[in-house]
């Protein structure tokens, strides 16, 4: 069977290296017994697999399971169909950002994540939570704040960003592959 | 010379991709082509007498069916021939829908390769020559290989029809797997009580040559006379002496886990019958536990032994029988479950594999029947019973293994039934039960109050969390069918290991010449219609060995494999394949390069004339020889190097005419 | 033995403990290390959910900042450092359309790399395999014998496949520390995931995920959870009294980098090993490895009623 290019299952299977094998899902839930963040997705990845299969593609992509993903790959290891489930997982995210479709905001902490390398081509810790929480979560970033007290008293976090010296070498490389990119 | 070109439609599986009509509408220019026809089932009644009546009234002398592969049909058409009266050999098959249709998506190029592949056999068959196969007797004797229930009813079939039999089994005893279980699904009839009378008559037919702790170490021959080698590993017991008192074994002051009969949950002496209905009854010295045979000193069994039956000197004997048929019924090997280590088998006590539960399920197993953990004395009050533990994945074994579910419902059946108000649940993907008053037997269940998580177990491990689990296996999955993960706290898993290919089976599969498949079991001459034959005529497989399956489907294949070599032992003769391979002793300059080659040890060195020679009895036809030989000397019948090139000239002839394609010098 | 060194973000910050003695560790086992000139993010979990050839364009600088011909093995600590060079470098070996674009991508900086030039290990490969724990154990001076040491290896070791250890019931840390003496129950949880960047995204989960994680290690009455990554200590360590506050626990389970021990091991003095930037103290393990008061291994009484158990795999010398 054929499926539209434009749909998700169409992406995944034209995109992804191994896709295809998504087409082979038995539906026998290994992945959704072992995904130690599957209490909390709104789907499992075995019934998110029967929505695509069934072309459920606005439901899936407004779920969070994707983003709840913590990319342990027990899935991936234990899957009998050999299905490469998280990196379905991350050409789901990519799919989401592409449509906006998406819900949750734990795209922000991605995004948020690869806004600060593609300034200081170093992740900054500190920075990223202080962003992340004061656009996404301002609440939350105050239940944070003894662990961040405790982690700086250690020196564990600094409070200025390491910045690498050539940036307009990474900034070259990494406009020139979005532009690659996105020709696809 | 006048060729009969006959363009099959085989329904649609030829004509829906190859046009059929102006295939051999084209094909009657072709050189030599007298008559050439198309039609819907060249292999019926009426598509053979087509082909006899040309032969007859068109005087043709060569025939080219364009059909199905020559597995299929080659003996059909060329029974046709023979029927008008022309040589079998002058027939020639292009198979264009295996190579063709069945593998082409479009029309215009499947019907160009059909029309290549009959101008190569148009263009070979002018080359055949007429040859006459050559008749050998059949020796009545058979070899059946493995003493499980397939064997010993292929064994029983063929002995009481009054023919010899060597039933040879590597274990001490036979009755194979079956001979483990305690209850059968899904009548739960005890599995030793249907089964012990087989082995004691097989051990005592008087046309049986039971040959146990042996192994076949060498075939030759062919069909109807073959000469087997087979090792008779030394009991270090004297049969004649020995009455199987068991007193030896008693006093035996070594005991070592028994991995084979009691699958590892039991024990055994060094001197020992597997179990007590073993046949034949005398026990075996396992000499890599003996302490005398290890560090000189014990010989307890013989002070004891009542008989002086015990033989420290005894030595494997070699012993050479004639056969005209073989069976080989080797059976399965059981999923080793500590491949999947997510599970903890062998990592937590309370895991359990299935035919570690079979034998304590069995009253004659190390539990005497009770359902226990691994300490011995305690009782579990749940049980999780996990299916396809090695099967339906494609990182361990892609099969099904069949019997699993229905064991696993037997098992859930077995606990509530000794432990009344335990809780059983069954982590399962499908519940498989095809088989006669299968599908009852899982109602039962249902009603019995087994509690079903439909999906695959993801882990069993011990990490528990609160009071209520401690001491537990967690078993966790998704229950697919509410879509939640589930946590369940049990005292005991079992998991539902499936059947894989005996270790060995390739070495088994090389020493009797057959094959196997993709996944290890040995592979039938067809799937469907021939799947107790295998590629080499007078060997027959039956049992697991050939794929998983249950109780009654192996006994089944043990009668079907006997009837098979009692029709070649009616029969009394066997036709030996004309298509062999012949040494001009004029050319030959005996290097003796194909003797060396030869696969089958069909060539003699002849030391008077210096020259090579091949039995034709021996000789299989494979061509081996004939690349060897250094002075081009060896030609084989039916494939000579003219009717090949003319073959491949004829495909490319037609592949060029049709597309031109510029030749470079 | 030298080799590329590449340090990833956390070592600048939260996990410089493990840097340090990373580096220590090494100098003590006789291994050079080259760190990489300007070395930039490996993009972690989650470059490459947003961009994938960015994200690949973005490792790729590295693998092509390292000098393949002196050091054609580059070594991260941080297991998901590790796991995104060993990727990249292996999809562009793969996938000849991903090769071009990267280095497209990569020549716009005056770059270039030729996958399959150098190889990613991780630290705990290099100290367990090409140093050995036979050499390890011949350097160490200090017994950890009175210590119960968890292992804990999180999930890029062995996944997503199978490198130099198992994907479900890895081995080295075990092997590596019962060879300086220290008692190592068998962790189930050993390779289980400590919620990533769950903590940021979905913080019941993570604490959920952590307390199970510091429940098996506390009935295996663990002195200390040892971890070859700076995620997982991260994870354990910063947000162990969030979890004694969301479930009423009293954990107080030290989480040290396996480099730290081997420090000890090798008689380095506690003070420059880093532990104060520990958030759970470290100072009762310290105590009790003071005191040198070896652990009594339980004896094994043979029960006779018991039932034969299966061998594990590992030690079964009949296997295939």
């Amino acid at each position: 069977m054929s499926y539209d290019p434009n749909t998700v299952m169409g992406q995944i299977l034209d995109d992804l290296p191994g896709g295809e094998k998504l087409k082979t899902c038995l539906q026998c839930g290994m992945c959704g017994g072992s995904c130690p963040s599957g209490p909390d997705m709104d789907y499992r990845p075995r019934k998110l697999f029967a929505m695509i299969a069934a072309g459920l593609d606005d439901k899936v992509l407004r779920s969070n399971t994707f983003w709840y993903c913590v990319s342990c790959y027990l899935c991936t290891v234990r899957c009998p169909q050999e299905i490469p489930i998280t990196d379905i997982m991350y050409h789901l995210k990519h799919q989401a950002i592409e449509s906006g479709l998406y819900t949750t905001d734990a795209v922000g902490f991605s995004e948020t994540f690869v806004g600060q390398i593609e300034n200081y081509g170093r992740a900054f810790e500190l920075g990223l939570a202080t962003q992340y929480y004061l656009t996404h979560h301002p609440l939350g970033g105050l239940k944070m704040g003894p662990m961040a007290l405790a982690m700086m008293s250690r020196g564990r976090l600094t409070l200025r960003p390491h910045k690498i010296k050539n940036m307009s070498q990474l900034k070259a490389i990494l406009a020139k592959a979005k532009e690659l990119g996105a020709k696809k | 010379m006048k060729i009969g070109v006959y363009t099959c439609h085989c329904g649609s599986n030829i004509a829906a991709k190859v046009d059929c009509e102006h295939v051999a509408e084209w094909a009657s220019d072709l050189e030599g082509v007298e008559i050439s026809r198309d039609y819907s089932f060249m292999c019926s009644s009426l598509g053979q007498e087509l082909i006899q009546e040309d032969i007859q009234k068109l005087g043709l002398d060569r025939v080219v069916v364009a059909s199905c592969s020559p597995h299929m049909h080659e003996p059909t058409f060329r029974g046709a021939c023979q029927r008008a009266g022309m040589n079998p050999y002058l027939c020639e098959m292009s198979n264009i829908r295996e190579h063709a249709s069945w593998v082409h998506e479009d029309r215009g190029e499947a019907t160009d390769k059909a029309k290549a592949l009959i101008a190569a056999s148009v263009s070979r068959v002018r080359y055949h020559e007429p040859l006459f196969p050559k008749q050998a007797p059949v020796n009545d004797a058979t070899l059946v290989v493995g003493g499980g229930v397939a064997g010993i009813q292929a064994a029983l079939e063929i002995a009481n029809a009054g023919y010899r039999v060597y039933l040879v089994e590597r274990e001490p005893s036979v009755g194979g797997h079956m001979a483990q279980l305690d209850k059968t699904f899904p009548t739960l009839d005890c599995s030793a009580c249907i089964l012990t009378p087989k082995m004691f008559e097989a051990g005592n037919h008087e046309n049986i040559t039971l040959l146990t702790y042996s192994e076949v170490e060498k075939v030759s021959g062919y069909i109807g006379n073959f000469t087997a080698k087979i090792r008779v590993r030394a009991r270090s017991i004297d049969e004649v002496l020995c009455t199987g008192c068991g007193l030896c074994e008693e006093k035996c002051p070594v005991r070592i886990v028994d991995d084979v009969f009691e699958a590892g949950l039991g024990r055994r002496k060094a001197v020992y019958r597997p179990f007590p209905q073993a046949v034949p009854k005398y026990p075996v010295i396992d000499r890599e536990h003996c302490t005398y045979f290890l560090k000189g000193k014990c010989r307890l069994c013989e002070k004891v032994c009542p008989t002086q039956a015990i033989d420290y000197e005894q030595q494997d004997r070699v012993l050479e029988v004639e056969v005209g048929n073989i069976i080989v019924a080797t059976g399965y090997d059981a999923f080793d479950a500590r491949r999947i280590p997510q599970y903890g088998y062998g990592r937590y006590p309370n895991v359990f594999s299935a035919l570690e539960f079979e034998r304590m399920t069995n009253a004659a197993g190390p539990t005497t029947g009770k359902v226990l953990l691994r300490d011995g004395v305690s009782v579990p009050k749940s049980v999780a019973i996990i299916h396809c533990v090695g099967s339906r994945d494609v990182r361990y074994r892609e099969h099904c293994s069949r019997v699993c579910c229905m064991y696993s419902l037997k098992f859930a059946h077995l606990v509530l039934e000794k432990l009344p108000g335990a809780d059983v649940y069954n982590f399962y993907i499908d519940i498989r039960t095809p088989g006669k008053d299968y599908e009852e037997f899982y109602h039962r269940l249902l009603e019995e109050g087994t509690k079903f998580i439909r999906g695959r177990a993801a882990s069993v491990s011990d990490a528990t969390l609160g009071e209520e689990e401690e001491g537990k296996l967690i078993v966790t999955g998704e229950d697919t069918l509410i879509g939640e993960q589930r946590r369940v706290p049990v005292d005991m898993v079992v998991l539902s290991t499936g059947l894989e290919p005996r270790h060995d089976s390739h070495n088994v599969a090389r020493t009797f010449s057959i094959s196997c498949s993709r996944e290890g079991f040995f592979k039938e001459k067809h799937p469907k219609l021939d799947p107790i034959a295998t590629m080499t005529d007078g060997v027959f497989i039956a049992g697991c060995a050939q794929g998983p399956r249950d109780i009654p489907d192996t006994v089944a294949q043990g009668s079907a494999a006997a009837a098979r070599v009692l029709s070649i032992i009616g029969k009394g003769q066997v036709e030996i394949e004309a298509a062999i391979a012949e040494v001009n002793a004029l050319t030959c300059v005996g290097c003796q390069m194909c003797i060396g080659s030869c696969p089958y040890n069909a060539i003699d060195f002849l030391e008077d004339r210096m020259v090579a020679e091949v039995n034709e009895a021996l000789c299989k036809g494979c061509g081996t020889c004939v690349a060897a030989c250094l002075s081009k000397s060896i030609t084989l019948h039916h494939f000579t190097d003219e009717q090949l090139v003319a073959q491949m000239m004829g495909a490319m002839d037609t592949l060029f005419a049709l597309e031109p394609v510029p030749m470079e010098a | 033995m030298k080799y590329a060194y590449y340090p990833g973000c956390t070592a600048e910050a939260s996990g410089a403990a493990y840097d340090a003695t990373s580096r220590m560790v090494a100098k003590e086992l006789g291994i050079e290390l080259q760190e990489i000139p300007d070395w930039n993010c490996c993009g972690a979990t989650e470059y490459f959910s947003i961009d994938h050839l960015p994200a690949y364009a973005l490792v790729a600088r590295n693998l092509a900042l390292v000098d393949a011909d002196e050091t054609p093995q580059v070594i991260a600590p941080c297991s998901a450092c590790y796991i995104n060079l060993k990727k990249v470098d292996e999809n562009m070996l793969k996938h000849k359309d991903l090769r071009a674009d990267v280095n497209e991508a990569l020549a716009e900086g005056g770059l270039s790399y030729t996958p399959g030039t150098v190889r990613a290990r991780h630290f705990l490969d290099i100290v367990c395999n090409e140093v050995g724990c036979e050499a390890v154990r011949e350097k160490s001076v200090h017994s950890m014998d009175s210590l119960i040491l968890i292992p804990y290896y999180g999930c890029y070791i062995g996944r997503p496949e199978q490198n130099f250890d198992d994907t479900e019931n890895p081995q080295s840390l075990d092997r590596l520390l019962s060879g300086l003496g220290a008692h190592v129950p068998d962790y189930s949880l050993k390779s289980s995931c400590c919620g990533g960047h769950m903590p940021q995204i979905g913080m019941e989960i993570a604490l959920g995920i952590l307390r199970r994680l510091l429940d098996l290690a506390a009935k295996l009455n663990g002195d200390a959870i040892v971890v070859p990554c700076p995620m997982c200590q991260l994870n354990l360590d910063a947000y162990q009294s969030y979890v004694n506050s969301r479930f009423g626990t009293d954990f107080h389970i030290p989480i040290v980098y396996f480099t730290q021990i081997l420090g000890l091991a090798m008689g380095m003095d506690p003070s420059t090993l880093h532990f104060g930037e520990n958030v759970v103290s470290v100072e009762p393990m310290l105590e009790k490895l003071k005191a040198a008061q070896p652990i009594e291994k339980p004896k094994k009484k043979r029960d006779k009623k018991a039932l034969p158990m299966p061998l594990p795999l590992s030690q079964d010398k009949e296997q295939l």
